[in-house]
């Protein structure tokens, strides 16, 4: 039977004409079509939502974009910024870098194909959820996840550990396939009408495009491997790397930036050359430098590069070589470079650029 | 009408945003907060976001190097 909380000291009658309180939900959102469509489909129950976007630090989303260059004449986006105006919804984007390390480190779960801990990523944003339901007294969580749609993290065995261990339980509501899950709080108490969510599964994308039309949502976000870097192979490879170089699973925000710029070679396990690829992000790594040794080209136009770890002088010279190689000097019998160390420091250096086959595949990271 | 600055500088988004959203929750409305960053995409986010929150954005200037976002702190609903 369904229950109503009275406000205002009326008597507790169970009847619809009361004043009942306005119901309210935090849903996830992460900028893609499943987190809006099952936004939407609570609001249009009369349901106050807001959105809650959490920032690990790997998020797609953002700031690579700022980078280069070639990516600064395109459109620069957030999406769940969008989507929250879609929706006419107040979002608040909560900074979990520092929390979400443990994760990271040492997710329960394990990785997915690469260093990414979907599920444990998933138990621990609902579990932020909860808190901050708690703290903003609302109701419930909603997240746009479809039984079935990924392969670690929205799987019909995962739904109920995502409920169980962030501790949410039948307070998180799956809108879009709510239907093929049992009933939450929500539905029970009347607050929503299961009849009115949806029963989607599966990896099909066709049943949320065939629903964002009905609501009149275009130009949402292209679902493009994922809102994680952690997904990407190339950037779990290096951070691998990272891990492996320093002998133990730690990162600090500059890392897991650094991580996305440039080509990255590790000529011997001590250190490694981070070289630009192009003018933003030479300007990128521009700001890096009273912590990195830097490498700049003077006779000829060529990248910046960082080299990160401890190197020795041997060490300098064979980056150096490897900066001319990837500088317009490439082909020349000497070209010149300044070193600067952190101090600020420069010193002036001539050097052969490596040949193609002096720089060995396993360099590159 | 009280006015603060936000140094946001050298931050990517969204953390620029993150900030303002984080120093706003501290102010009162009427309050004018001037964000001074350099990551170009808050020209997009912070105003974006302050739509959505009801904050009003009264100026945004920039001289190649540096991006700044003057906001107006809405009131609290």
């Amino acid at each position: 039977m369904a229950q109503f909380r009275i406000i205002h000291g009326f008597p507790r009658l169970p009847t619809k004409h009361i004043m009942t309180e306005q119901r309210k939900a935090v849903a996830l959102i992460s900028g893609g079509l499943d987190s809006l469509l099952a936004a939407k489909v609570i609001q249009e129950q009369g349901i106050h939502v807001e959105g809650i976007n959490f920032y690990t630090g790997f998020c797609v989303e953002g700031h690579t974009h700022a980078i280069r260059k070639k990516d600064q004449k395109k459109p620069k986006r957030n999406n769940a910024l969008w989507v929250a105006e879609q929706l006419g919804i107040k979002l608040h984007i909560v900074d979990i870098v520092e929390e979400y390390k443990d994760i990271v480190f040492n997710p329960k779960h394990g990785y997915g194909a690469n260093l990414n801990p979907c599920l444990d990523c998933k138990i621990f944003m609902v579990s932020k959820a909860l808190e901050w339901i708690r703290k903003k007294d609302f109701d419930f969580i909603i997240t746009g996840e479809v039984i079935g749609q990924r392969p670690m993290s929205q799987r019909k065995e995962t739904m109920p550990v995502v409920s169980g261990e962030s501790g949410a339980g039948d307070l998180l509501l799956r809108p879009l396939c709510a239907k093929n899950l049992p009933e939450t709080r929500p539905e029970s108490e009347g607050w929503v009408d299961r009849e009115r969510l949806y029963d989607f599964s599966g990896r099909s994308r066709k049943p949320q495009m065939a629903l964002a039309e009905k609501f009149g949502f275009k130009d949402y976000a292209q679902p493009a491997g994922g809102c994680c870097f952690l997904t990407d192979a190339q950037y779990s490879g290096k951070l691998a790397d990272l891990w492996r170089a320093r002998g133990s699973k730690q990162y600090e925000m500059d890392d897991i930036m650094l991580l996305k710029v440039g080509r990255h070679l590790r000529p011997a396990p001590h250190f490694k050359v981070i070289i630009a690829r192009e003018e933003g992000e030479a300007n990128f790594l521009q700001g890096y430098r009273k912590q990195f040794i830097t490498i700049k080209t003077i006779s000829h136009g060529g990248p910046l590069a960082l080299i990160d770890g401890e190197p020795t002088a041997a060490d300098i010279e064979l980056a150096a070589r490897l900066v001319a190689r990837y500088s317009q000097g490439r082909d020349a019998d000497l070209v010149e470079l300044e070193v600067m160390d952190r101090e600020g420091t420069s010193r002036a250096l001539k050097v052969e650029p490596l040949k193609p086959h002096e720089i060995p595949q396993e360099w590159h990271i | 009408m009280s006015r603060v600055t936000l140094d946001a500088r050298r931050l990517l988004c969204p953390m620029p945003v993150i900030r303002v959203q984080d120093r706003i929750e501290t102010l009162t409305p009427g309050t004018i907060l001037e964000a001074i960053c350099t990551d170009p995409g808050v020209m997009n986010d912070i105003p974006a976001w302050c739509r959505i929150n009801g904050h009003k954005v009264i100026e945004t200037r920039s001289d190649r190097t540096e991006y700044i976002v003057v906001i107006e702190v809405g009131e609290e609903e």
